[in-house]
């Protein structure tokens, strides 16, 4: 080989990264290898391992005051936006309630195309028609529907590849979940826990979208687990279901992680149905409330663990499982973080579902403790007593973050309580709500309006005596709190940190805020005018550093002063 | 660190309250007929105790969901105050309830006529069920007394007449009942809604600012100060702030006798707002 010609391909290959396009394929090796592109937000939760930690640094605690505006994008549409967006090679991909996806430049916010999904005007989806995002692969997007379909998207131009029914709508089946890619497969959950669904959790092969597994999260007879749904006593006291399991909930609502090598995906279990009336449904009530591990090849439960047995508070358990491989006592453990809506914080050993830890984050009195196995000794409060956490819970839908620098574990938290008053007895009608009755989240005045439980306008009228917003640094291992940045109002916002100790969060109140990760202290705010309800975002984009959140209708990007 | 608070310690009054829907219901049977002649004063349509009992079973079902046992649990919809943003009469609420509201979180429900009639009596009869001990009197007699010897303009104001200082009373028929009202009149702090409490702020130059909150985040407060004007401030640049659970209000318990109280009592329940 001549010189002349070794030049010759040098040259060629300086050439050839010069001028081709940044963009390539997404490959099931660059999911799994996520983190060595921090540029890029690939899926729900940055990583299969789910810690929405991101090793960008250019944005410091010195310098976060210097941020500012780079750009908006506002949705059309009204209700709340929950949806955390995917950045692939500066291309930024959302989805805006119901099911329009938008692809935009990441650097200037302008739109490449829209893609939108009319859905079936019989869709039901019982809390809001939410759609919490995409996963890719290839050149293609993913998105659930809320009438219960699952749709795949072209990357380049926004049209339709393969449309495939997940499930019934007439069952009141919905999808709201942003799903997750594991390989040649797409895995989604089905929503609709209050409206008497048997939830499941469903693999889908990427190219044609046929069905590959299925994972009851409620068993069928004969599957280990069923005798968890118990047969109703002869001559029942109260109104006992004989059918319980067959529309017992369990929904799946939250993307689950992976972990690549024990090839298992986690995934958390939501409410039995009807949340507030146990009584009708005897026994444990497998999976509802659960964490689950499954074969990502073929669904198969690996193990499980149930937050509340025969639960009542419609607390779910569909809150994301992080992921982190650290030392536990010497040894090394392929451990999982739980931070639960009951206001428990877990971990767990991933590879077998051992609880190694249970610790409360904030105020909690449905329990006293766990014995050996970790089982929760449950302590009901009488229905004219205040249960902590409320309906709400302690936490909920926007997700925490691990940073693996600081060894804390972040929870975006609420400290509320509420009168759970119910359980009314409720018959299954195909459908129907199916909620089992009622909780007080709180009145402060008799006769007076109370406060709302599930949203509200801008005035804080909740206020210091119905719950406060915070977020919560624990120490991943112990969860014993090491600091706690206290908000007036609640905040339904996810988390995010970098490498850089710099963490983003937002607040119902509207402000987007840095704070320093190891101490807590606030390090820079904006106020955003609108609610935030996802979680923040960061990526990388021609060598600089972006931010993104969303505040109430508006999709807003900040980076540094140029 | 923001400055110091004050916090209301939760009373244990505010969180026991027992309100079952099967209380309600229970309530309901009992008082059936007397809440029918309530409703019949605003609404032409008189509905039947059966109705709104069978209506009152299938909310609690269906509805508490999103709209919660008390009918405002979605932000800006208060089932109860009798008003409705979207629906006028009964075909109006009809469409809504069956079809839905496109573009929001409120479905479709298949509800048969038999259903939907229940539902429509129950959601007309919401606010019936507070009815306290005094029977509401004469709503003339009642406010000349409020705006007279009560002096209530003093703090309240109605329809564009009064004072900014206490909160303004022009709608307060559609959100509270009789028994709420009567107990605000005799016990105010049981009335006081939280966000409404007397806040005191001192600036770090000494000035002192008394209000009645209006909003509050983290870092700032809202308040209606007792010139009546509104007033925004920065918890940092504060040196002291404090909220009082105890409204401004006086009793009107000595005040007036109880035929004036039934008397203001049934003003206050025949403001609905213009």
């Amino acid at each position: 080989m001549t010189r002349r010609f070794l030049f010759a391909m040098v040259w060629l290959g300086v050439a050839w990264g010069a001028w081709s396009p940044a963009y390539a394929q997404v490959t099931e090796q660059r999911l799994v290898n996520s983190a060595k592109e921090p540029q890029n937000w690939f899926n729900y939760s940055g990583g299969y391992f789910s810690q929405r930690h991101s090793t960008l640094n250019q944005i410091t605690p010195a310098n976060v005051k210097n941020l500012e505006l780079k750009w908006i994008h506002q949705t059309r549409l009204t209700g709340t936006w929950q949806a955390t967006p995917l950045v692939v090679d500066g291309v930024m991909y959302i989805t805006q309630r119901f099911n329009d996806v938008v692809a935009l430049d990441a650097k200037t916010g302008r739109v490449f195309w829209t893609y939108q999904y009319t859905p079936s005007p019989n869709h039901k989806a019982c809390c809001g028609a939410n759609n919490r995002g995409l996963a890719i692969l290839g050149d293609v997007l993913f998105m659930g529907t809320v009438d219960a379909h699952l749709v795949a998207i072209d990357t380049k131009d926004g049209h339709a590849l393969w449309n495939t029914e997940v499930a019934d709508i007439k069952l009141a089946y919905s999808l709201t979940v942003a799903p997750l890619v594991v390989k040649d497969k797409v895995i989604v959950g089905v929503g609709g826990g209050e409206l008497g669904i048997r939830g499941f959790i469903a693999a889908f092969d990427v190219k044609t979208g046929k069905e590959v597994w299925r994972f009851y999260t409620i068993p069928g007879p004969g599957e280990a687990g069923h005798e968890t749904w118990e047969p109703c006593p002869p001559n029942p006291q109260t109104y006992c279901d004989p059918d319980a399991w067959k529309h017992g909930g369990a929904s799946v609502w939250l993307t689950g992680s992976y972990d690549p090598s024990l090839n298992l995906t986690y995934w958390g279990i939501g409410n039995a149905g009807p949340s507030h009336n146990p009584s009708q449904r005897p026994g444990d009530n497998l999976y509802t409330c659960s964490v689950v591990a499954l074969d990502a090849d073929t669904g198969k439960l690996t193990w499980h663990y149930q937050f509340i047995p025969n639960e009542k508070y419609d607390f779910d358990a569909t809150q994301v499982p992080v992921l982190a491989d650290i030392d536990w006592n010497g040894q090394p453990l392929k451990a999982m973080f739980f931070a639960n809506r009951n206001g428990v914080y877990y971990v767990f050993d991933r590879a077998t579902g051992k609880f190694l830890l249970g610790k409360p984050f904030v105020k909690v009195n449905w329990l006293s403790g766990f014995d050996e196995k970790g089982r929760p000794n449950q302590t009901p409060q009488s229905f004219d007593l205040p249960t902590w956490p409320g309906t709400q819970g302690a936490t909920n839908w926007y997700s925490p973050s691990y940073s693996p620098r600081t060894g804390l574990f972040y929870i975006p938290a609420w400290e509320n309580y509420a009168n759970f008053v119910g359980g009314v007895a409720t018959q299954y009608q195909e459908g129907r709500n199916f909620g089992g009755c009622c909780t007080k989240p709180y009145g402060p005045v008799p006769g007076a309006p109370g406060v709302p439980s599930i949203s509200r306008g801008p005035v804080n009228n909740w206020t210091e005596t119905a719950g406060t917003g915070a977020v919560i640094a624990i120490d991943a291992r112990t969860g014993e709190q090491k600091w706690k940045y206290a908000f007036t109002d609640v905040t339904d916002s996810g988390i995010l940190t970098t490498a850089s100790d710099v963490l983003f969060t937002g607040v119902r109140e509207g402000f987007f805020h840095a704070l320093n990760a190891r101490t807590g202290e606030l390090l820079w705010r904006a106020s955003l005018g609108g609610q935030i309800v996802n979680g923040p975002i960061t990526y990388q984009v021609d060598g600089k550093q972006y931010v993104a959140t969303i505040a109430g209708h508006s999709l807003v990007v900040f980076g540094l002063r140029d | 660190m923001h400055i110091g608070y004050m916090f209301a310690i939760m009373k244990s009054s505010a969180v026991r309250r027992r309100s079952a829907p099967g209380v309600v219901l229970a309530f309901l049977w009992v008082c059936g007929p007397a809440f029918a002649q309530n409703a019949a004063l605003d609404h032409p349509v008189q509905y039947a105790p059966a109705d709104i009992a069978f209506g009152a079973s299938l909310y609690s079902g269906q509805c508490t969901n999103c709209h919660g046992a008390t009918g405002d649990g979605v932000a800006g919809v208060n089932l109860a105050s009798g008003k409705f943003r979207r629906a006028t009469t009964d075909r109006d609420l009809t469409n809504v309830i069956t079809t839905g509201i496109a573009g929001t979180a409120m479905p479709g429900f298949k509800f048969n006529a038999t259903e939907v009639d229940g539902i429509i009596a129950y959601l007309r009869n919401m606010n019936s069920f507070d009815i306290g001990s005094v029977k509401p009197g004469d709503a003339q007699r009642g406010r000349a007394i409020f705006e007279g010897k009560g002096a209530c303009l003093t703090c309240h104001r109605v329809n564009g007449k009064g004072s900014y200082v206490g909160p303004n009373l022009s709608e307060i028929g559609t959100v509270r009942g009789a028994g709420a009202l009567e107990r605000s009149l005799i016990d105010p702090t049981s009335g006081l809604m939280p966000i409404n409490r007397p806040v005191r702020a001192v600036k770090k130059d000494g000035t002192v600012i008394n209000g009645r909150r209006v909003n509050e985040d983290t870092y700032s407060v809202q308040l209606m100060d007792t010139q009546g004007r509104l007033v925004s401030l920065m918890k940092a640049d504060l040196r002291e702030y404090t909220i009082s659970t105890k409204a401004s209000m006086p009793s009107y318990k000595n005040e007036l006798n109880p035929t004036e109280l039934a008397d203001v009592m049934a003003y206050l329940l025949a403001l609905k707002g213009l």
